[in-house]
Parts: structure tokens; sequence; C-alpha cells
């Protein structure tokens, strides 16, 4: 019964099919294995098997219902192999990850977990396949060089996070956000990761040392106080214009109702 | 003569030296003149005199700011205190703009007084001019003085726009590229004249010294001149005054020049000039640190134009997609073009408005009593549509920044706004109307039977009615003294023809007239005050009954 079942299987149309399928998926297997040995040396570099094991952890329980129990992404929500510790850490780190609502993009909310937690789950995700790890402290410190990082700012970021910062609009309600309350580490994340709808500033794009100028700049954006006093939200002339007009021609139009009231 | 030296002495130097300027440019006649020139008294007469005084704030602060601006384009190395654009490379022109923000005593200050009241001189002329629009005051004889206040307002657009381009920053550099697309989207003429005022390709080197050449020399001086005129022939006109017991077309009531008018108008001076310095104080304007110098690369987000040139980008971000033309192997802008056009045309209709209403009305008379905007209502209403227009232009500037600020989809928020450019001035000018006519009836109401005094009293023979109180003579007199119009016909010509010019003009005063409140006659008045007077002794009986 089993012996006939066995080269009926092997007489079937769909033999030779399964062999090339199963031959292809063990060369490929092994070769992206060995590869990704390699390759995730950085990446999950630091990481223990307790990390792991307690980011499976929290992954299931936090994040499976999106994102699929292997994190190979579902319907509702993209796979996460590959997406590396960066990822992870930036997501969840500014609050974004869990998220609340499906919209046209991910809010900054109050953070979920510990730093702790977060780096055990950039361990668990990390681990399935080499992507950009989180960058070390040297590396995001605020110490480049300010001036090429304002130039590098206006020419790569400008356009949509708007010259002094303030963030911009995009298309169908996603928006650039605002970048004066961002850490080093969240800006070299975001750079080398491209969350949602923001592109990649690979280290051949922008090299690792202009994107420690860069945060240096913003460092200093946010350090610093604009020299004219309340900055309006350095929103530019928009609000300049609101000011006037609410603000400085509404206040005088009330002394001239004033004025011309007294002599009643 | 000889009487003359005693009494110079008697009254010593003062009474000297001015008797010494009289004989000399006979002063005491201007005096005499000008200090007896009557002002009525009424808030909104002064917001021309904001922008009048905001002028010249901007006349000292832009003195200053020129003794330190370098209007050139040589490339330089910055080094001055700003660290993040130390040893970047930028124009003379950007550099001394930084230098005045950073380095010159009360350079920074000054720069944001410069700005600040540049924003509000715009501001006060566009909500005088809607003062003296929706009031009326542009009628014979004051038509031309309209005109040269649009002018001013133009003058005051071109002023703020060859400013805001001065510092060579790169929200200034981005204002000045839009312009230049739209110098370039001009049929056949556009390119050559690109090319003429850039000196050749854009940005080249030459359009700040230009544009400083225009800014701080032809412009104001310019806006001198007409305002000048302006006040000339505010002179010569008198002022308007609203309507009054005792006010009429031949007077003007009000206090004269010298002393009150003076003393109020010196303070109120410097009451502009202190909003202006506070808001420069406390708020930042335009911080050029922030933008860099200009590179034609960068586009920064949230890029706009100061909010009197607002409109006009609008309207370029109001254009749909796919509107250009192929003539044969050139391309025609419609994009660029239609909102230019219509700009244009948006401008030249309030300028000639006065002349419109002229046409339509025919009415020779002098108005120098203003219009309540409910006893014009469909003017009132052609305002309100206009300024809804003008509005939803204006907003449309701000697309990016209403998006995220309200969390909206910048698309739709867009194709709302192109919806309501042309739906909400219509609906404007229909609720206006009907608001005008409504306060129209409600006027003639109260002028007839008086204000409901919510007494109920019972007649003898039991009607129970609710007592009226009429209104004084006073009162009343504001409510009934305006003028009014009828749609006239279509009349022949001596030719005996009924001209296209007279169908236009009869079918225009029909829309201007057609919907009208009668207004209360000297018969209905006299009727309605004798019946009044019935039925008050008719009341005064049943009481004592």
């Amino acid at each position: 019964m089993a012996k006939r079942n066995v080269s009926g299987l092997r007489r079937s149309p769909l033999a030779a099919k399964i062999v090339i399928v199963a031959a292809l998926l063990t060369v490929g297997g092994t070769y992206s294995a060995v590869t990704s040995a390699l390759a995730t040396q950085s990446s999950t570099a630091g990481y223990t098997q307790d990390q792991k094991d307690l980011g499976h952890k929290l992954f299931l329980a936090n994040c499976a219902s999106c994102h699929g129990k292997n994190a190979e992404g579902t319907a509702n929500a993209p796979s996460l192999i590959g997406v590396g510790a960066a990822s992870v850490d930036f997501q969840v780190s500014t609050g974004r990850m869990p998220g609340a609502a499906s919209g046209p993009q991910l809010q900054v909310k109050p953070v979920q977990f510990t730093q702790a937690q977060i780096d055990a789950m950039a361990a668990y995700v990390s681990s399935l396949a080499p992507g950009p790890a989180v960058p070390d402290a040297s590396a995001t410190a605020p110490n480049g060089d300010v001036t090429k990082g304002g130039e590098l700012f206006r020419i790569n970021c400008a356009m949509c996070h708007n010259a002094a910062g303030a963030g911009g609009a995009l298309t169908e309600g996603k928006y650039a956000p605002n970048l004066m309350h961002s850490s080093g580490k969240t800006i070299y994340e975001a750079m080398i990761v491209g969350p949602q709808n923001m592109p990649v500033f690979n280290d051949a794009n922008i090299t690792p040392a202009e994107k420690k100028d860069i945060i240096t700049y913003l460092t200093y954006l946010q350090d610093h106080q604009s020299a004219g006093g309340n900055d309006l939200g350095n929103l530019g002339p928009v609000v300049e214009g609101l000011l006037i007009w609410l603000g400085a021609l509404g206040l005088i139009v009330a002394i001239t109702v004033w004025l011309g009231a007294k002599s009643n | 003569m000889t009487t003359t030296a005693p009494s110079r002495q008697k009254n010593g130097f003062l009474a000297g030296t001015a008797n010494y300027v009289d004989e000399r440019v006979g002063v005491a006649g201007i005096l005499k003149e000008f200090g007896r020139k009557i002002f009525p008294d009424h808030w909104s007469f002064m917001l021309g005199e904001v922008a009048l005084y905001s002028f010249l704030v901007l006349l000292l602060s832009g003195t200053f700011l020129t003794f330190f601006f370098q209007p050139a384009m040589t490339m330089v190395h910055y080094d001055g205190v700003y660290a993040p654009l130390k040893g970047a490379q930028m124009s003379v022109a950007y550099a001394s703009s930084l230098d005045i923000t950073f380095q010159v005593r009360g350079g920074l200050l000054m720069r944001q007084v410069h700005h600040w009241a540049a924003l509000l001189f715009v501001a006060a002329a566009g909500l005088h001019m809607l003062r003296v629009f929706f009031t009326g005051a542009f009628r014979k004889p004051r038509e031309l003085n309209w005109v040269v206040g649009f002018v001013l307002f133009v003058l005051g657009m071109a002023a703020g726009f060859t400013g805001y381009s001065l510092p060579d920053d790169l929200l200034s550099g981005n204002g000045l590229r839009i312009i230049d697309g739209m110098i370039k989207g001009v049929p056949f003429i556009g390119p050559w004249i690109s090319s003429l005022l850039f000196g050749g390709e854009f940005p080249g080197d030459n359009i700040v010294a230009r544009l400083y050449s225009l800014h701080i020399m032809l412009i104001p001086a310019l806006i001198l001149v007409f305002l000048a005129v302006h006040l000339f022939m505010l002179v010569i006109h008198k002022h308007t005054h609203y309507s009054g017991p005792g006010r009429k077309d031949t007077n003007v009531v009000g206090y004269p020049l010298m002393p009150v008018y003076v003393a109020k108008a010196g303070g109120f001076f410097f009451i502009v000039f202190g909003v202006i310095m506070l808001v420069a104080t406390f708020f930042t304007i335009n911080p050029i640190w922030n933008y860099g110098g200009y590179d034609p690369s960068p586009v920064s987000a949230g890029t706009q134009p100061d909010w009197y040139i607002g409109f006009l980008d609008g309207l370029l971000r109001l254009a749909p997609t796919g509107l250009e033309v192929m003539v044969g192997d050139n391309t025609l802008s419609m994009n660029i073009l239609w909102p230019m056009i219509i700009g244009i045309g948006f401008l030249l209709v309030v300028a000639i408005y006065p002349f419109i209403e002229n046409w339509v009305t025919g009415d020779k008379r002098e108005h120098h009593v203003l219009d309540r905007p409910r006893n014009a209502p469909t003017r009132t209403a052609i305002g309100a549509a206009g300024v809804t227009m003008y509005a939803v232009m204006w907003a449309a500037a701000s697309t990016d920044l209403i998006a995220t600020n309200f969390r909206m989809s910048l698309n739709q928020v867009l194709q709302t706004m192109q919806i309501s450019l042309f739906v909400l001035p219509i609906a404007a000018f229909i609720i206006t109307k009907r608001v005008a006519l409504s306060l129209q009836r409600k006027d003639r109401e109260i002028v007839l039977h008086g204000r409901e005094s919510g007494r109920i009293v019972r007649l003898p023979h039991g009607e129970y009615i609710e007592v009226h109180e009429q209104l004084d003579e006073f009162d009343r007199y504001k409510l009934v003294d305006f003028k009014d119009y009828k749609p006239t016909l279509a009349r022949p010509n001596a030719a005996g023809k009924i001209t296209l010019g007279a169908r236009i003009r009869s079918g225009l005063s029909k829309f201007y007239f057609e919907d009208r409140i009668a207004p209360v006659t000297q018969t209905e008045l006299n009727e309605a005050i004798h019946h009044a007077h019935e039925l008050h002794d008719e009341v005064q009986k049943a009481i004592e009954n």
C-alpha cells in the first residue's frame, strides 16, 4: 500500500517540479544562510540569546497580529524580515509602533516599551535576516561640521522637512515630521532605514561622517532659540501674515475704535 | 508798518519767528486753510492713517538698513558669528544681511521692524480700501483718488516683493524663481524679458543690485508721489462722513485739524510705531539664517511669499495639471497664464470698479455722506464676493500648512479650494445681498412702526396690542437718509436705435437695483407718525380707564 503510493508519487506529473523546487530551496537557503551569517555580524553583534528570546515573546504578544507570527507580514502590515534592528528601534522608540490605527501615516505617540524591551525586539528581528544596525553613540554624537551639515540638510532634507526642520506636507495626508525633538540616533536611523515615505540615504549617498554633520546641524537648531524672539513655529510667511492681520492690525483697529469712541 | 516792530518785541521770540516766516512764505494762510480742515470722528477713518504711519516707519528703518546692506552677488566665504554658516559660500548680499542681523547693533531689530512694518503697511492699506469700498466713499468726486489708492496698494506689493528678494537667501531665491517662471510663461516676449531682467539666465549675478535700485529709489519715490497726490485730493475733496442729523453732502461735521487732530494723529503715529516695535521685539520675522544662501537646487518645504503676494501664489497652486497647450512645436503654459490672467483681471476690476458703478447708476451728483453697506445691497454683495474670492486665493497659498496643521490630505485641501474659488464667491454674493435686503426691510419696519417694546396692552374693545416705541428724530434720520436707485430701461438714442451699450447698461442696472426695498417716503412717514399718535392716545386712554 505504502510502496505503491510512493512509486505513484514518483510517477506523478508534479514530481519533477517538486524536485526542482526542493533543490533550489536547498541551494538558495544554504547560500543565503552563509551570506547572512557574514552580513549580520554587525547587526546581530552584541545581542544575547536571552535578548532574542525575550524579543521573540514580545514580538508574538505585541507585533504578530499584524506582522505575522514569523514576521512574514500580512495584508495589514509589511514583512519585517530584513528591516534590521535600526528600523525596530526607530519605530518603537519614537512611539510610532505599535500603531494605534491605520491611516496615511504612523503617528508619534508615548513610547510603549522600555529601551531594554526595544533592544530585545530589535535583537529578535535582526536575527531573522540581515538589516541596518542601530548606530553607535559615537556615530550620532553632534560633533561634526555644522556648516556642512546645514548645507547637506538644505540640499537633501529641506524640501520635505523645511529649512528649519519644522516639517512639511506630503501627498494624501502624509507629512514629513518636525525634527526639533528628534535625537541624533533617531535622525541617523531614519536616514539608513527610510521609514514610511522617507527615502533611504545609504552610506554611499550620504557618508556616515556627513550624517553626523546633519545631526550636528539639527542639534544646533534644537539647542538655539531664534535670535529674533518667538520663532512662530518656523513655518514661514504664512504665520507671519496671520500675526500681522489678527495680532498687530487687530490690536491697532481696537485702538482706533477706542480713540473714535472717546469723543462720542 | 512801523507798529509791527514793537509788537514783535512785546510777544517774544516765538511770535517773532512766526511773523518772520509768515511775512516770507505766508504760513498763516496755509495754516488757516489746513488747520481748519475738518475731520469727522470715526474709527474706520483712521485705517489709511495706519498705512501712512507704517510707511513712515518703513522709511526710517529702511534708511538704517541701507547703511549696512551691500547689494552685490559676488561669492564670498561667510566669516561672521553665526556658527552654522561659518565658512559657507554665499553672496555678499546674504553675508551683509547676516552681518546686519548678528553683528550690527540693533540691526536685527531694525530688520524685523522694517519687515513687520511692510506687512502692516499693505494690510492697513487693504483694510482701508475695504472701508472705502463698502461705504461707497469712491463715488463722485473721489473716483480718481480710488485709482490713486489702488496704485499705492500695487506699489506697496511691488516694494514688498523687491525687498523680500534682497537678502538673497534660499526663501527669497525660491520666490524669484517663481516670478522668473511666470515671466517665462508669457508667450513670445517672456524669455526675452526674463533675460533682460536677470541679465542672462536665472539667477545671474545682477538681479539683487537691480531690485535694490527699484526697492530703495524708484518704488519709494513713486509711493511718495502717489501718497502726496492721494492726500492732496483728500484735502480738495474734504472728508466724507457717516449719515446723521445735520450731516449733508454739502458739509463736513467733525473737529478741525488744528489742534484736535494734530494731537490725535501725532499720538496715533506713536501708537502704531509702538505696536510695530513690540511685534518686532517679540516675534521673529524671516529668519534668513535658517535658509542659507541662495542655491538654485534646494527648495524648502513651507516656501511661501509674504501675505500680500499670497493670492498670486495661491492661484498658481490652484491651477489644475494638464492645462498646457501645444501650439506647433511650442508649449503654451496655460497653467501659468490662467493664474496670471485671473490675478491681473481681479486687480483690474478692483481698479475700475467706481467707473463701472457710476456708469450703471448714471449718477452725476457728488456724494459726501457715506452709504451704510446694507443700503447698497448689490455693491456690498459684490464686495463680499470679491473678498471671498481673494480669501480663497490667499488661503490656497498655504494648502501645505493647512494640511499638516489640521491633519488633512493636501490633495483634498487643494481640490476643495479649487471648487471654492468658483462656488464660495457666488454663495457669498447671494447671502450678503439677502442679508442686506433683510436689514433694509428691518430698518423700514422700525422707522414706520417703531421698536417692539414687549408691553402688551388690552384695548377697551378687547383687542390686545403690543406697544411700539417710536424712534426719536435723531435715530430715525440715520435710517431714512440714503439714496435709492431704480433699474433704468434701455432707451433709444437720437437716431432711434437702442445700442448694445445701452442694453448692457440696462441689464446691469437691473442686476444692481431689481431687488430693492422701497425707502420710506415722507407721506408714509407722516401717516406712520400720525397712526402712532392715535394708537398712543388710545393706549393712554385704556391705561387710564
